[in-house]
């Protein structure tokens, strides 16, 4: 295993906790609208990730900052190519960022229902786009030999993508009525109860086809499984998490029902990960120009500095972020300068 | 319009607009630990009321920054994709460590901040407050840290094979340490710490004009203003003309642009204000002779090395710079007297109270802090033109191929239309925040001081739920 190894797992596990933490409070936008009914409803939604969600966001940003410092070539690449769908994502972050700090600071129904739609449709519109770019990523793009990646918003659009954008706007949205229902009590919670059975069957659904059509119509990332098939671990394990989670929520054990829907969005990602692996980017043009951990990396040097930061930066990022959420454990109760 | 162009006026407005909140941020979350202390020795309520009343206000500022500070990260990658295979292996992990030591640490303890007043107990809610505020100035020293490569590149060599052509680090600590950045982040966190103490000075100055809140007001105003003075008066006089010194070293055609100084000369003048004719080769304005001699080497009689001896070499628009920088040093100057002024007034009998116009001038004065930051970076990000990395890569070469001038017309549009949304929004909350003013303890607190945990022990060993 060398530095370029070393760093791959690492920006996966990055991005796994970062889809994990900020997924299910993702997911608690996606249901705010359908699900929290009266004001005192949405507080109760909103407080329940008010004081760990800014914090969630920031595993992306470190996911982002070490895509550059580790993979420099396929940050750029990625970035640029993916133009406007990178704005977008933007447009919808900061929407979202404002929803959850603006909506508590004026009493008027308006303004909070107008806060309340924002914050929802930038939750699943953030869902959305990060499931389409992901999709493309898996699918591969037109990468030339230069390194660019030429492609349209439209292009982005197709099948595919969209189909894996759907998966995870429903796969947030599990997750997030799991971490909901060990967050909310009385007749909120049993309505979030109510719907859990359906956002999972609806996600295991949908995921099912996506595996599916990835199978028939991009044999690259089955070959990987067919060369390797000890791989099929990952997939054999996440669809065991899944049903493990089902399996808890029927017992009413909410809180080892969400560590079962984490485990499983991480199984999903490395599922995806080994498929493309080495691969970081693939081409549909020529596969020699295929990014790669070991051709898209920084230099050694580089990557054993990074190494030793996240070394004697993480242990302290976790000790704290697990004190944290263990201070803000329980159910989420509505103070008058909360959210 | 080229693409260059768009994404440079695209660059600069989300930075701008973006950096009007992290200093405010560090400047208040100073503050905040200050009253903080000063509740943990008085035990005087009113300190604990301004607490609750000024956390409000720094989670609505940090929020606005957290928002546009994540389009700081993309645009390196979406609009400048050649600078970034170009500087990923020294800037990116510059990047990717404020993320690990500063963004966590924020975005961790932010909710204790926020919500830390009535679940934990003064101690420990100013422990959180601290980390949250140690967070901010650590981002600060890692960004600083990244910039100063760019003005100051060290500790890399340039690989050409494989392709891309790159800069790789060959020594970590020589580019923490690039010469520019220690007198740049001191000046950086020193006029944060300005822009933080005149906004508490602001609110308290504009509560003694609408005689509310009175008490409070006055507290505000004693415990800022030390701060404001000392701040104002060492960053001009050590911090600035130290970061001046330094650019005199290291980017003499930036210190050049930035006086309008043509002709090497010994006892150059600087000027209070003026013009530059770049056609003519001409700067004209209101001078102190000899002055700029003086600042650069601490002799008037020292020469200093004008645009006329860098032969060739690629200019900065030398009028912009000339201007913004005499706006940060006329607006940063003038934060002495008023500081100065506004102490007379205090320790003549409180006479500062009851003085209408110096108050009014404190009101106003936290808008020419931020504007001066901004003037202050604006020099600093301009007067390296036309290098995006000084000396070693051009901003124009380090664009992204693939992306379209309408591309860019259309994300200019949807960030000008967005901040300019989020500014009403910002200011419209901020002052309906200040309206209100800090409210009586009896409305904030759900439980009586007393009875929240103010130790480790108390925190971790509570049955039950934890709120």
């Amino acid at each position: 295993m060398n530095l370029s190894d070393i760093w791959f797992l690492l920006f996966i596990v990055i991005i796994a906790g970062y889809l994990i933490l900020d997924g299910f409070d993702m997911g608690v936008g996606i249901l705010h609208l359908p699900l929290a009914r009266s004001d005192e409803e949405r507080r109760v939604f909103l407080n329940s990730i008010g004081p760990v969600w800014d914090g969630n966001e920031v595993w992306l940003i470190l996911g982002g900052g070490v895509l550059f410092a580790a993979f420099p070539l396929v940050y750029a690449s990625l970035f640029s190519g993916f133009y406007l769908a990178m704005m977008l994502v933007l447009l919808v972050m900061i929407l979202r960022t404002v929803a959850i700090e603006f909506r508590s600071k004026r009493s008027s129904s308006r303004w909070r229902t107008g806060w309340d739609a924002v914050f929802g449709l930038s939750s699943l519109g953030l869902a959305l786009l990060l499931g389409v770019a992901f999709g493309n990523v898996l699918k591969g793009v037109p990468l030339g030999a230069d390194g660019n990646i030429r492609m349209s918003l439209i292009d982005m659009l197709g099948p595919i993508p969209l189909l894996v954008g759907v998966t995870t706007v429903a796969m947030f949205a599990m997750h997030g009525s799991i971490f909901l229902s060990m967050k909310t009590e009385g007749a909120l919670q049993a309505r979030i109860a109510s719907w859990m059975p359906r956002l999972m069957a609806v996600f295991f659904a949908l995921n099912t086809v996506l595996i599916v059509a990835l199978a028939a119509f991009h044999p690259s990332i089955t070959d990987r499984y067919t060369q390797h098939p000890w791989l099929a671990v990952f997939p054999a394990a996440a669809l065991a998490a899944i049903l493990t989670a089902w399996y808890l929520l029927r017992r009413g054990r909410a809180f080892w029902a969400f560590v079962a829907s984490s485990a499983m969005i991480a199984l999903l990602l490395a599922s995806g990960a080994v498929g493309i692996f080495p691969n970081l980017i693939i081409s549909t043009v020529a596969g020699a120009d295929n990014l790669t951990i070991y051709n898209a990396a920084s230099a050694d040097n580089t990557l054993t500095v990074m190494l030793i930061i996240a070394l004697i930066g993480m242990p302290f990022v976790l000790l704290y972020t697990a004190g944290v959420y263990y201070f803000f454990r329980g159910k989420t109760v509505v103070e008058p300068h909360g959210y | 319009m080229d693409v260059d162009l768009l994404s440079r006026v695209q660059f600069a407005l989300t930075a701008s607009f973006h950096f009007i909140y992290p200093p405010l941020s560090i400047g208040l979350g100073l503050m905040l630990v200050v009253i903080g202390i000063v509740y943990v020795r008085t035990k005087d309520p009113k300190w604990r009321r301004m607490s609750f009343f000024w956390v409000k206000v720094y989670g609505l500022i940090f929020a606005v920054g957290v928002a546009t500070g994540v389009v700081q990260e993309f645009e390196f990658g979406t609009n400048w994709a050649e600078y970034s295979r170009f500087v990923g292996n020294v800037f990116g992990s510059l990047l990717a460590a404020e993320g690990v030591f500063a963004f966590f640490l924020e975005g961790g303890f932010l909710g204790l901040m926020l919500f830390g007043g009535n679940r934990l107990g003064p101690r420990m809610w100013l422990l959180a407050t601290f980390m949250v505020v140690f967070g901010a100035h650590f981002s600060a020293l890692w960004i600083v840290m990244a910039n100063s490569w760019m003005q100051t590149p060290a500790g890399y060599t340039i690989s050409e094979t494989p392709l891309p052509v790159r800069a790789v680090m060959t020594d970590f600590w020589a580019t923490v340490f690039t010469p520019s950045f220690i007198p740049r982040l001191l000046h950086v966190l020193v006029a944060s710490w300005t822009a933080g103490a005149a906004l508490l000075l602001s609110v308290g100055a504009w509560f003694l004009l609408k005689k509310r809140h009175v008490d409070i007001a006055k507290s505000t105003i004693a415990v800022a203003l030390p701060f404001f003075v000392i701040f104002s008066i060492t960053n001009v006089v050590l911090f600035g003309s130290e970061q001046a010194r330094e650019v005199v070293a290291n980017q003499p055609i930036k210190l050049a642009s930035m006086e309008g100084l043509w002709q090497t000369q010994t006892c150059a003048p600087m000027y209070l204000a003026g013009w530059v004719n770049e056609e003519a080769q001409t700067t004209s304005g209101i001078a102190i002779p000899c002055m700029l001699s003086l600042l650069a080497y601490f002799d008037p009689n020292a020469a200093v090395a004008g645009l006329d001896s860098f032969g060739a070499a690629p200019l900065p628009p030398i009028n912009l710079v000339f201007q913004v920088y005499h706006a940060m040093i006329g607006m940063g100057s003038l934060f002495i007297p008023i500081g100065l002024l506004a102490a007379l007034l205090f320790l003549w009998k409180r006479r500062l109270y009851e003085t209408r116009w110096m108050l009014w001038v404190l009101v106003g004065t936290v808008f020419l802090t931020v504007a001066a930051i901004t003037a202050g970076w604006w020099t600093a990000e301009i007067g390296r033109q036309p290098w995006i990395v000084y000396n070693v890569l051009e901003t124009a070469k380090g664009g992204s191929p693939v992306v379209s001038s309408l591309d860019v017309v259309l994300s200019l549009i949807m960030f000008i239309g967005l901040y300019a949304i989020l500014l009403v929004l910002f200011l419209y909350l901020l002052n309906a925040k200040i309206q209100q003013g800090p409210e009586p303890l009896e409305a904030v607190e759900t439980t009586a001081v007393s009875a929240l945990p103010d130790t480790f022990r108390d925190i971790f060993s509570r049955r039950g739920r934890a709120g």
